[in-house]
Parts: C-alpha cells; sequence; structure tokens
C-alpha cells in the first residue's frame, strides 16, 4: 500500500511517520501534488499555527490538492483543524471539508487550563476509525484550539466544553489527539485508518 | 475528563541512565529505550529525559538518543539538560522530542522562552523550576540548585506563562530526595494563580503522597525518579491506589 504524509509547513510530521513504522507502514513524506494524488492513503498530521499553515498551503497550491482528493484522508492535530470551514487562530478561513469551526478554549474556572494537555477519554459513534476502541480508552491531547461539535461530529471529548475529537465527511477523516503518542490505543486508531477505511 | 498524569523522570549520562535503575526483565538496564518503553509498558502517562552529560561528544549522543527515543517510544516525551539556545530546541525537536524542558538559560535570559513559544509553540514549551523556601519566600535557583538568584518563584512562573511556557515543572528543593511529600501549598498557589498546567516534582516517597498532590496541591501531573527506578513503587499499583481514591487517571 501507498501511504503518503503531506509535507508542509508544520512540526511534528517525523512523529506520525514513526508511529507509522512502528505498526509495519513505511509512509513516503512528501508535498508533491502528484504523488499525493497517486497515493492510497494520504496522512495530513502536524503542529503548528492556522493562519501561517493556511498561508503556505495556499502558496504551494496544496490547499486545492487535498480538497480534491478521493482516497482517504486522515488529519491529525492541526491537519483536522485546517479540515474545517474556519479557525479562530489567526482567524483564517481554512478547507472547508468540514463545515465545523475551529474556536479557542475559554477557561470558565482557574482548574481549566490551556492548553488542553494530557490524556482525555473520547465517545465514539462506532465508527469503523475508532474499531476495537473502547468509550474508557486515553488519548493524548495538545491544543489550545477545538473544532465544534457539527453534523460531522463522529467523536467528542469533554474539555471546558464536549467537542470535536474526530471528525468525518466522506473519505476525509480526521482527530484532534495524536494518535502516534497514544500508546497502544493511538496504534490502533492508525491501524484502523489503513487496513479499515477504504 | 482530563486524567492527572504520572511522569518518570529519567537521567541520562552519554546516553546511558545513571545509578542502578533496576529492572531484571531488560537485558540492558542501561539503556534509556528500554527502560522508556517499560515505563510506557506499565502505564507511564509521559517521560522525561534529562541529560546530565556535560561534554560537546556526549550532547551529540543524547540527540542520537533522542532520535531512537522518538522511534520507539508511543507516548510524549519531553527533554531538557543544556538548553542554551533556540539552536539546541531545533535540535531536539528535529530529532522527535514533544516538549523541551529550559531551566537555568531561561533564568539567564528569559527572552529564550518566548523564542521558544514563537518558533515552536507554546506547547513544546516547559520551563522547570527548581527553588528553595527560605525566610519566607520561595527563592528560584540555577544551576541544578547550586546558584541562587534573585528571581521568587511565583512572580517567575507567571512571567514564564506569559511568555508562553507551556507547562511549569516545579521541583521543591526542600522536598526533593527527603520522600514526604511533595510542596503541596506552593504548588496549589501555582496551579490556582496561573492558566498552564503544573507538574509538579520533588518529595514523591509514598502513594498517598501521589494522591496529596493532586487533590490538595491541584497538580496536573507528577514527576518522580527514583521512587520508580528502585521500584519502591509500581506505576500500576499507583494508578489503581488513585483511581480508588477517585482521581482520574488513565489506565
Amino acid at each position: 500500500m501507498n501511504v503518503v504524509i503531506i509535507k508542509y509547513n508544520a512540526g511534528n510530521i517525523f512523529s506520525v511517520d514513526n508511529g507509522l513504522k512502528r505498526i509495519g507502514i513505511e509512509a513516503e513524506i512528501t508535498g508533491d501534488a502528484d504523488k499525493i494524488r497517486a497515493a492510497d492513503k494520504v496522512i495530513f498530521p502536524g503542529v503548528g499555527e492556522a493562519s501561517t499553515t493556511m498561508a503556505y498551503l495556499h502558496q504551494s497550491g496544496l490547499d486545492k490538492v487535498i480538497v480534491d482528493l478521493r482516497q482517504p484522508v486522515f488529519g491529525i492535530c492541526i491537519g483536522l483543524q485546517l479540515m474545517c470551514a474556519h479557525s479562530e487562530e489567526g482567524n483564517v478561513d481554512c478547507l472547508g471539508i468540514f463545515e465545523e469551526r475551529v474556536k479557542k478554549f475559554v477557561p470558565n474556572n482557574p482548574a481549566d487550563k490551556v492548553p488542553h494537555m494530557g490524556w482525555n477519554t473520547v465517545q465514539h459513534n462506532g465508527n469503523a476509525l475508532f474499531s476495537g476502541v473502547s468509550q474508557e480508552d486515553y488519548f493524548y491531547y495538545v491544543h489550545s484550539f477545538f473544532a465544534e461539535k457539527g453534523k460531522n461530529t463522529i467523536a467528542t471529548t469533554d474539555y471546558i466544553q464536549p467537542y470535536s475529537a474526530a471528525l468525518q465527511r466522506d473519505n476525509f477523516y480526521a482527530v484532534q489527539f495524536h494518535p502516534e503518542k497514544s500508546g497502544a490505543v493511538g496504534e490502533r486508531i492508525l491501524k484502523n485508518f489503513i487496513e479499515l477505511i477504504n | 475528563m482530563l486524567a492527572k498524569r504520572i511522569i518518570p523522570c529519567l537521567d541520562i549520562k552519554d546516553g546511558q541512565t545513571v545509578k542502578g535503575i533496576n529492572f531484571e526483565n531488560l537485558r540492558s538496564a542501561g539503556d534509556p529505550v528500554e527502560l522508556g518503553a517499560e515505563y510506557s509498558r506499565q502505564g507511564a502517562d509521559e517521560l522525561v529525559f534529562l541529560d546530565i552529560t556535560a561534554s560537546h561528544e556526549g550532547r551529540k549522543t543524547f540527540v542520537d538518543l533522542v532520535r531512537r527515543i522518538a522511534r520507539h517510544i508511543n507516548i510524549p516525551f519531553t527533554v531538557g539538560g543544556g538548553i542554551h539556545e533556540l539552536r539546541d530546541v531545533d535540535k531536539l525537536l528535529g530529532a522527535g522530542a514533544d516538549k523541551v524542558s529550559v531551566n537555568s538559560a531561561a533564568l539567564r535570559n528569559p527572552d529564550l522562552i518566548s523564542e521558544i513559544a514563537q518558533n515552536f509553540g507554546s506547547q513544546v514549551c516547559t520551563v522547570a523550576i527548581d527553588a528553595k523556601f527560605d525566610g519566607g519566600e520561595w527563592t528560584c535557583y540555577l544551576n541544578g540548585g547550586r546558584i541562587p538568584t534573585e528571581r521568587k518563584l511565583f512572580e517567575w512562573a507567571k512571567e514564564a506563562q506569559e511568555r508562553g511556557a507551556g507547562e511549569i515543572l516545579f521541583t521543591s528543593m526542600n522536598h526533593d530526595g527527603v520522600k514526604q511529600g511533595f510542596a503541596n501549598e506552593a504548588l496549589r498557589t501555582l496551579s490556582e494563580s496561573l492558566n498552564i498546567p503544573i507538574i509538579a516534582s520533588g518529595g514523591a516517597g509514598a502513594m498517598s503522597h501521589f494522591s496529596d498532590v493532586f487533590t490538595e496541591g491541584k497538580a496536573d501531573a507528577a514527576l518522580a525518579a527514583s521512587i520508580f527506578h528502585f521500584k519502591e513503587i509500581g506505576i500500576q499499583e499507583l494508578k489503581k491506589y488513585l483511581c480508588e481514591k477517585g482521581i482520574a487517571v488513565r489506565k
């Protein structure tokens, strides 16, 4: 199987590659439009700031490449946020694959720390991406912005308020947590995307 | 619900864990990658690797080690020790570390915190503070607690947050190594006055100290070294204990 990780100006891309290697998948990291279009599976990972990463995607033309993909695409962390309609981070319009909008966490009290950093549970709707994952399993999060709940939400996490832990529309999947840093259960998610999503 | 984190800390010298860490089921007890993987299997939520190597050669070994850790370990890890400038941070993050911890260099040059946050994001920047309660106030120390500064704990932690720190790792020098519990009062003040996560360090000696640091100290995470390395407390049994106490932990 030909798995491609989209290379752009976001950090943390190699950690997803390492996660894939641990489950026996050799992916190609590339920003080349033809290679991305030709892949069986496309992963769109990263950590970064929304407006600067969006600017790069526009400039490089990768924005149109991603939106037009027909094979399974998997956004992780900032990848999920960039696939939404708009982000409050830098007040920028994003790819619009999901109509959900990205907002900043606003603490209700001193116990609500931002960034949301650490392990939290995920309530999912049984989507194949979460096959074999229980509602009690914990995933690792690091983020200050979140995608609101909407019609593409397939899993939620409750931190300050319930928000989209995962989104799906057609061939596009995305998670806010870091499967590559979420121990064995995170590797299960990566495996599910590779093996079960077609 | 967001889980409280348990974080083993490993001291590294010349690419090996230092002194007497003993896990008989490991082929090489001194290999940080094997030890880290073992902690991950036991349920550690994160790992911290502190480079205490002084030499330039040792530094290069550490970057290679970070690359190996990133390949093999499936939970987040922070690296610290010997970070002086942005270039050091770039190297360590490039090798695959999730976060870096800065201590003395940030006290000497607070702009380093702002630079890290601006270049790589707040989430990668842990500011470690060693402080000692003396004469009615908490004084920050440089160089592993050897040199006192003019800085006071609470104001420095606040400034670190304002400059873009993503977390504060506070070690109480009064409590460190004494095994009588964490500095819960100071931790609580930190936690309630800041809106970034607080990692407690120094003083773990019993499982009850961990429940206290999360309830009384309001810490978001607790770090310990020898108590885990010498297997005085197992991470699995600790989590079971905390769970019974009604504290949210990842099982």
